[in-house]
């Protein structure tokens, strides 16, 4: 009998699907008239959850994985890939989605985490997930446990883009800092980035993280996705940004837009004009320290 | 000879670092004027629906249109098979294409992404082992029209038999994706089309 050389779930599938997904905007919703609205704007996937970060932030509580119903829902509404959101470590939660067949699974520091010591072990699943990284130590634990993609996290439900640019600065810097290291420095620095010293010479050497990385967290307007992509995104979450927005619709095509122009100035006056209210925000300086979702993972 | 990328959204990088692999500086076309420059154009995966979308309001598709009927060649991977179907199946109602290709594509045909899969793939006129194709949330070739070559099925498993790549002139499209696997057949494959389609002038 030949064996079958068909093989699923594989790295390069998984990688692979975030590459694909390049260039693109990805957005939260939690309606299937949301995520129509999202799809008919050029986003390149929707993020199903149950509550938008700004308003996990006013109601507070614990946040969960959405009700099955509601991605059931949505994954019917749209042709374009679905997303959703798992806690920290609940790795039921997991694979609860993947049994949905959501096509990728964010493991959240949005939701309350439900392990404050491990996070999930995404080598034993099917469904590729996405992971959020503060500084590339971080992004290389995830990498570690199988994430194949990541997401600079910025701060969710804000509207301030700060913590969004300061990750992605950092995690750049802390690039381009191993790219010019000497290779018998090399072990020092897995030790201090706590992450494994092979995955830390190959991004040495490639300069660039194995995965693609997008950036999250605070982005409200055309001009703010446009820096993130200058700043060397490869695309752009964007969350409560565009339906706590006066005009989602207009917003949500904007940021598209803007995405893939986002070196051409004149395109972004352009898609910016006449938007409406952008989200009111809230500045990252005034949330409380354990208010700060940036903070969870570990 | 100097060969675009549809740079609107998807794996833009990769098909440039293949071409440039296969000895082609190629680059980046996100506008008409950039569109005006190239010979050939390559369109990468991703997001067909995004790229539609786009290809709409930055005024691509009507130019793309009219060079493609004039003989430009064109290799299309995944979503760039979509955008080159006649006949979309599965797609949304105001999805647009740049046609070329006479067939008939489903969107997302073997599933979704925890379908996706990777296995071998015997390409006529590909010399040399199986081509180890990567398919991700791809479409395939539901029915051809008489002046379309098939040049590729599945294998094995339980879409063995579909068509996941054609020829039709200049047209080249598979559903899978060499540019992910650093295997540049394909890629050299369309770079003598296009220096033959040259030749030809």
């Amino acid at each position: 009998m030949s064996e079958s050389r068909t093989s699923t779930g594989t790295a390069r599938v998984k990688r692979g699907m975030a590459e694909m997904l390049k260039g693109g905007v990805i957005m939260d919703v939690v309606t299937p008239e949301q995520a129509k609205i999202a799809e008919d704007a050029g986003a390149v996937a929707v993020m199903a959850l149950e509550r938008v970060p700004a308003d996990i932030r006013a109601q507070g509580g614990v946040s969960r994985m959405s009700d099955p119903d509601m991605i059931d829902g949505i994954i019917a509404t749209v042709s374009i890939p679905v997303m959703a959101k798992a806690r920290i470590g609940h790795f039921v939660e997991a694979q609860v989605l993947q049994s949905l067949g959501v096509d990728y699974i964010d493991e959240s520091e949005v939701l309350t985490p439900a392990d404050y010591a491990n996070h999930i072990d995404k080598w034993a699943f099917t469904a590729p997930f996405v992971c959020g990284a503060t500084n590339l130590g971080e992004a290389l634990r995830r990498i570690t446990e199988g994430a194949a993609m990541i997401r600079s996290k910025g701060e969710a439900g804000t509207g301030d883009v700060s913590n969004a640019t300061t990750h992605m600065r950092t995690i750049r810097g802390e690039i381009r800092r191993l790219s010019s290291l000497p290779e018998d420095e090399l072990f020092v620095a897995a030790k201090e980035l706590q992450a494994p010293y092979d995955l830390v010479k190959e991004v040495a050497e490639a300069g660039k993280l194995p995965v693609v990385m997008f950036t999250a967290g605070g982005i409200a307007t055309p001009a703010d996705a446009a820096m993130m992509m200058q700043l060397g995104a490869e695309g752009v979450f964007v969350g409560s940004g565009i339906f706590k927005s006066g005009n989602p619709a207009q917003r949500a095509a904007a940021i598209v837009k803007a995405v893939t122009f986002h070196d051409d100035p004149d395109v972004i006056a352009k898609v910016s004009r006449g938007l409406g209210e952008a989200m009111v925000g809230i500045n990252v300086d005034e949330i409380p320290q354990p208010h700060r979702l940036a903070e969870r993972g570990w | 000879m100097n060969i675009g990328v549809l740079a609107l959204q998807g794996d833009v990088r990769e098909h440039l670092a293949a071409l440039a692999g296969s000895d082609v500086l190629a680059r980046p076309v996100r506008r008409p004027s950039e569109l005006d420059d190239v010979d050939a154009l390559v369109i990468p995966g991703g997001e067909s629906t995004t790229m539609s979308n786009l290809a709409i309001t930055f005024g691509l598709l009507d130019p793309i249109r009219k060079r493609i009927a004039d003989g430009m060649p064109v290799y299309g991977s995944c979503a760039g098979m979509i955008m080159l179907a006649t006949t979309v199946l599965d797609g949304r109602p105001d999805q647009e294409s740049f046609a070329g290709i006479d067939m008939t594509v489903r969107r997302n045909a073997f599933g979704r992404q925890i379908d996706s899969f990777e296995a071998p793939v015997r390409i006529e006129d590909v010399e040399g082992d199986d081509f180890h194709a990567v398919f991700i949330r791809a479409p395939w070739v539901e029915h051809t029209g008489p002046g379309v070559r098939v040049l590729g099925r599945v294998t094995e498993g339980p879409a063995a038999g579909r068509i996941v790549a054609v020829r039709q002139g200049n047209l080249l499209a598979t559903a899978f994706h060499p540019e992910l696997t650093g295997d540049l057949r394909v890629h050299r494959y369309f770079v003598e089309l296009v220096r033959q389609a040259q030749d030809a002038r």
